[in-house]
């Protein structure tokens, strides 16, 4: 009997051990799907909406954090992801929807540069207020700060590019895909009118070929440096040669004649491949996503980058098929972006430190171009990234000289009794900075003017405006900056709550201001910490 | 939260507190040699030195230029073998006087032709292979540091970044004098940084104000400095230079050099640009009595192709040739110009002097720094070009 019974009291003990086992891991699964579903339902509350809204916005105001406030954390992600869009809504400048060849051969000389200080001057400073505009009336803000993200990422400069029309459409089509696809948006750069003169692409053809594009789409635009071969680059220009500008429509135009259709060996394969070829080849590489996922992480979690994350947040980004969306809200859910240590350790950027104030102020601007100039006059010049790889941002959007001239704004934007306009009245006041807007704005239009016909001349003090420059000047002069100091301490009705102040205004506590007051100092004080600078 | 709390939640484990630099800084031997000045004139973009320098008398070299060509009769006739780009006209003189050089066949081993990394290999004086945070001005800065009583240790002029002084403990960036001198009213280094950004700002905050304390620019001179871009920075270089002790290090920089399309007008604007400046450079600097005491170097990442390219350009290449102006320099030809036929594979020339002999030579000759301390800021021993 005995014998009998020892295989199957066995058996029971292997079957109650599988059904204990069984229990044991729903119960586990169960319980953590609940702490799941808990910390996911959970209000994230004030501190960590203001850090949300603070890295993926243009400063919000306390009634925005407020609401955000009592979602989720997911929630609050799903939210910003779905409010964004594809199209600005601020009205574009006439001319920029309106492509007509802005150079043709059989120009004057004269007419040569009446044509380039239109499209470079006139319609440059146009476009720039343009973009500010945008980005201080967007719904928003998180959809211009990714058209903002990939125009620092495929940095096109209008100083090389000069026609003011093709920068528009490319930031256009920036936006277009900025929360979409990134294959996408890649094949669309890679045809993208601006881009193909800005990296000589135009110039590329069979058996002359120009490396420029070549280099950089694999550098900055999905590998990263040192990911291929110099003979790599060699081997992608033969492939992108022919693809060329129509300067007559403005338009892509794929030369046949000019294409190099021979074979190519690029990573290792070989085949007859063209320009489309490549793109494709370049999003097979693992490296693509990572190197973007990177630049993503030092945008909006820490300078630091912590390799693993970066690397499961870019198998996200592979398996989704480029789609930047679910990538944006891996990267936002993370606990590295919520962390405690990564909070306040980001340096806003010069159009998240003006447009963000006067957002966070609202300021009522009646003309943005003078805040364009300040952009660049803090080392960030809208459509005129320094270079092919951007700006670096970071710390490096500080030294010295930017630093002192970011306090130098913020202490004039509430300087109203100091400034001595005579607009003042009662709460309002008009803040017409003479000294940031006049005089320099000059001068950096007067630079605007020469960048790109001499690169780096500088026709400042020599007296060489032409009229149309000065009646521009004259004509932005008008505009009115208002601060409606009564109605924004509104917001505050209750003063006893010293925090509430800083809370919203700063990213963490401030560093040198003990003294909290509500009003116009107060607010100053606080512009002027050094935890101002940073989201 | 609380105030306490939110310090304590961002893991406020740095208690470092920004002070003033004269506080703050490290001792370390000071070095009266610093008082001789480097005036590093960035070409931004690569210039092209084939036609800097021309090699007019070689046949190769029409051949390697048949459009992007300096022709024989403007080039500017040095020796029977080479001459310089006409718009450097207003340099002869210099020329003449011997307070010009110019340093031949300058590159690396296994050249990275990226601008970036190339530059930021110029930058830190690091290998090929090697990536190195601190500009090589810094390291040699934080070994030997120059005295405390100038009003930074290097000055870039301008809003961009620092390079060879990246990350130096008292490196200033100041875009013109005056504005400087007006907002720095507002710099205030006092405040506890509990992360690694606060404590960059105050550093600034303290920089700035110190600057602003030592800054008195010269309001009567004499010297006509050009109105562009590069004129005006050295306006403001020779203006830092001219407060009380000064500063061991300027840089100014100009571009763009970047020339793949339509090079010829573009490099002879630029060019035409830097003689006046040196001209300015010089025309300061003995107003200051300081030309003998002045050592202007100019620098860029690489050279271009040896070949010019169907843009009426040039890509990007290997071996270049800088130049060195002073009223102590040793002038002529140092080094050797790059064959202009051994060319590699991918058709670049090969460099014939290591660039860190160029720095080699600044701060064993010009700043009487010890070798050690050379070898040790440099990874490494470099020969001198015997320029000082």
């Amino acid at each position: 009997m005995s014998t009998t019974h020892a295989p199957a009291s066995a058996f029971f003990r292997y079957v109650l051990w599988v059904i204990g086992a069984i229990i044991a891991w729903a119960l586990i699964v169960s319980q953590a799907r609940a702490q799941t579903i808990a910390s996911n339902a959970v209000a994230m509350g004030f501190d960590d909406a203001r850090h949300l809204l603070g890295r993926t916005s243009f400063a919000a105001q306390p009634s925005e954090i407020a609401a955000y406030a009592k979602l989720s954390r997911a929630a609050a992600v799903d939210e910003l992801l779905a409010q964004t869009k594809r199209v600005a809504s601020f009205p574009a400048p006439a001319w920029a929807s309106r492509y007509e060849r802005v150079f043709r051969q059989d120009m004057t000389q004269e007419e040569r540069q009446a044509a380039q200080r239109r499209e470079q001057v006139e319609r440059g400073l146009e476009l720039r207020a343009w973009w500010t505009a945008e980005m201080l009336s967007t719904p928003t803000p998180f959809t211009e700060k990714m058209t903002l993200f990939w125009h620092n990422h495929f940095a096109t400069a209008q100083q090389k590019v000069r026609v003011a029309s093709l920068m528009y459409r490319q930031n256009a089509m920036l936006r277009q895909y900025a929360l979409g696809n990134f294959g996408a948006m890649l094949r669309e750069v890679s045809k993208d009118p601006a881009m193909l003169i800005y990296l000589d692409g135009a110039q590329n053809r069979k058996g002359m070929p120009n490396e420029n594009f070549a280099r950089e789409v694999m550098e900055l635009f999905t590998l990263g440096e040192g990911s291929y071969s110099e003979r790599d680059i060699k081997e992608v220009a033969r492939a992108f040669s022919g693809w060329s500008i129509d300067l007559d429509a403005g338009e892509f135009r794929f030369r046949r004649a000019q294409h190099d259709d021979g074979e190519k060996i690029i990573f290792g394969q070989r085949g007859k491949f063209n320009g489309d070829d490549v793109v494709t080849l370049l999003l097979r590489q693992q490296k693509t996503a990572e190197f973007i996922v990177g630049k993503l992480w030092i945008e909006f979690v820490s300078p630091e980058i912590n390799r693993d994350e970066v690397g499961r947040i870019a198998k996200v980004f592979r398996d989704s098929g480029y789609e930047i969306k679910p990538t944006l809200r891996a990267l936002l859910l993370s606990d590295a972006f919520w962390a405690a240590n990564h909070r306040a350790v980001l340096v806003k950027s010069p159009v998240e430190l003006v447009v963000g104030s006067l957002r966070q102020f609202r300021f009522e601007v009646e003309d943005p171009a003078p805040f364009a100039v300040i952009m660049r006059q803090l080392g960030q010049d809208l459509f005129g990234p320094p270079n092919v790889k951007g700006w670096p941002g970071g710390e490096t959007w500080l030294n010295t000289t930017t630093l002192l001239a970011r306090k130098s704004f913020l202490n004039r934007l509430f300087r109203v009794d100091e400034m001595g306009a005579p607009e003042i009245q009662g709460a309002s006041a008009a803040l017409i900075d003479r000294d940031m807007m006049g005089e320099r704005r000059q001068r950096a239009q007067a630079r605007l003017a020469t960048a790109g016909m001499a690169d780096g001349s500088d026709m400042a003090g020599r007296g060489k405006l032409g009229a149309t420059m000065r009646f521009g000047v004259n004509n932005a002069m008008k505009g009115q900056y208002h601060f409606d100091a009564a109605s924004w301490f509104a917001q505050y009705p209750n003063r006893a709550d010293a925090d509430s102040l800083w809370k919203t205004l700063l990213a963490g506590p401030p560093v040198q201001v003990t003294e909290l007051k509500y009003d116009l100092a107060g607010v100053r004080a606080i512009a002027l910490d050094p935890m101002y600078q940073l989201k | 939260m609380k105030r306490r709390d939110f310090l304590s939640a961002l893991g406020a484990t740095v208690s470092t507190f920004a002070l003033p630099p004269a506080f703050s800084q490290p001792q370390s031997p000071s070095n009266a040699a610093y008082k001789k000045l480097l005036v590093l004139i960035e070409l931004k973009g690569a210039n092209d030195g084939l036609n800097t320098l021309v090699p007019y008398a070689d046949p190769a070299y029409a051949a390697l230029r048949p459009t992007v060509q300096i022709k024989r009769d403007q080039v500017l006739a040095l020796t029977d073998r080479f001459g310089l780009h006409p718009a450097l006209e207003p340099l002869m003189p210099l020329w003449k006087a011997g307070e010009m050089a110019a340093l031949m066949g300058l590159g690396y081993p296994q050249p990275n032709l990226s601008h970036f990394r190339s530059i930021e290999i110029w930058d830190t004086a690091s290998k090929s292979n090697e990536y190195l945070s601190e500009g090589w001005l810094a390291r040699t800065f934080a070994a030997v540091a120059p005295p405390r009583s100038f009003l930074a240790d290097g000055v870039a002029v301008g809003t961009g970044d620092l390079g060879p002084l990246a990350n130096a403990t008292r490196a200033l960036s100041i875009a013109s004098t005056d504005a400087f001198l007006r907002q720095a009213k507002l710099a205030d280094p006092h405040g506890r940084a509990y992360n690694r950004a606060l404590q960059h700002i105050l550093r600034l905050e303290g920089d700035a104000q110190f600057a602003s304390t030592q800054l008195k620019p010269k309001t009567d001179w004499k010297t006509d400095f050009p109105g562009h871009n590069l004129g005006q920075q050295i306006k403001t270089a020779m203006q830092v230079v001219s407060a009380s002790d000064g500063v061991a290090a300027v840089r100014v920089s100009i571009g763009s050099f970047d020339t793949h399309s339509g090079q010829l007008g573009t490099q002879q604007n630029l060019l035409k640009q830097l003689a006046e400046s040196v001209v300015a450079i010089k025309q300061a600097s003995e107003e200051l009595g300081r030309w003998r005491d002045t050592l202007a170097l100019t620098y860029c990442e690489f050279g271009r192709r040896a070949k010019e390219n169907a843009s009426g350009g040039t890509d990007h290449g290997t071996a270049n040739v800088q130049f060195a102006f002073g009223g102590t320099v040793k002038g002529g030809l140092k080094g050797e110009y790059q064959s202009l036929v051994n060319l590699t594979g991918d058709g670049n020339f090969v460099h014939t002097a290591d660039y860190r002999s160029v720095y080699a030579t600044v701060l064993r000759d010009w700043w009487n720094l010890p070798t050690a301390t050379v070898e040790s800021v440099l990874g490494g021993k470099y020969g001198s070009m015997a320029f000082v």
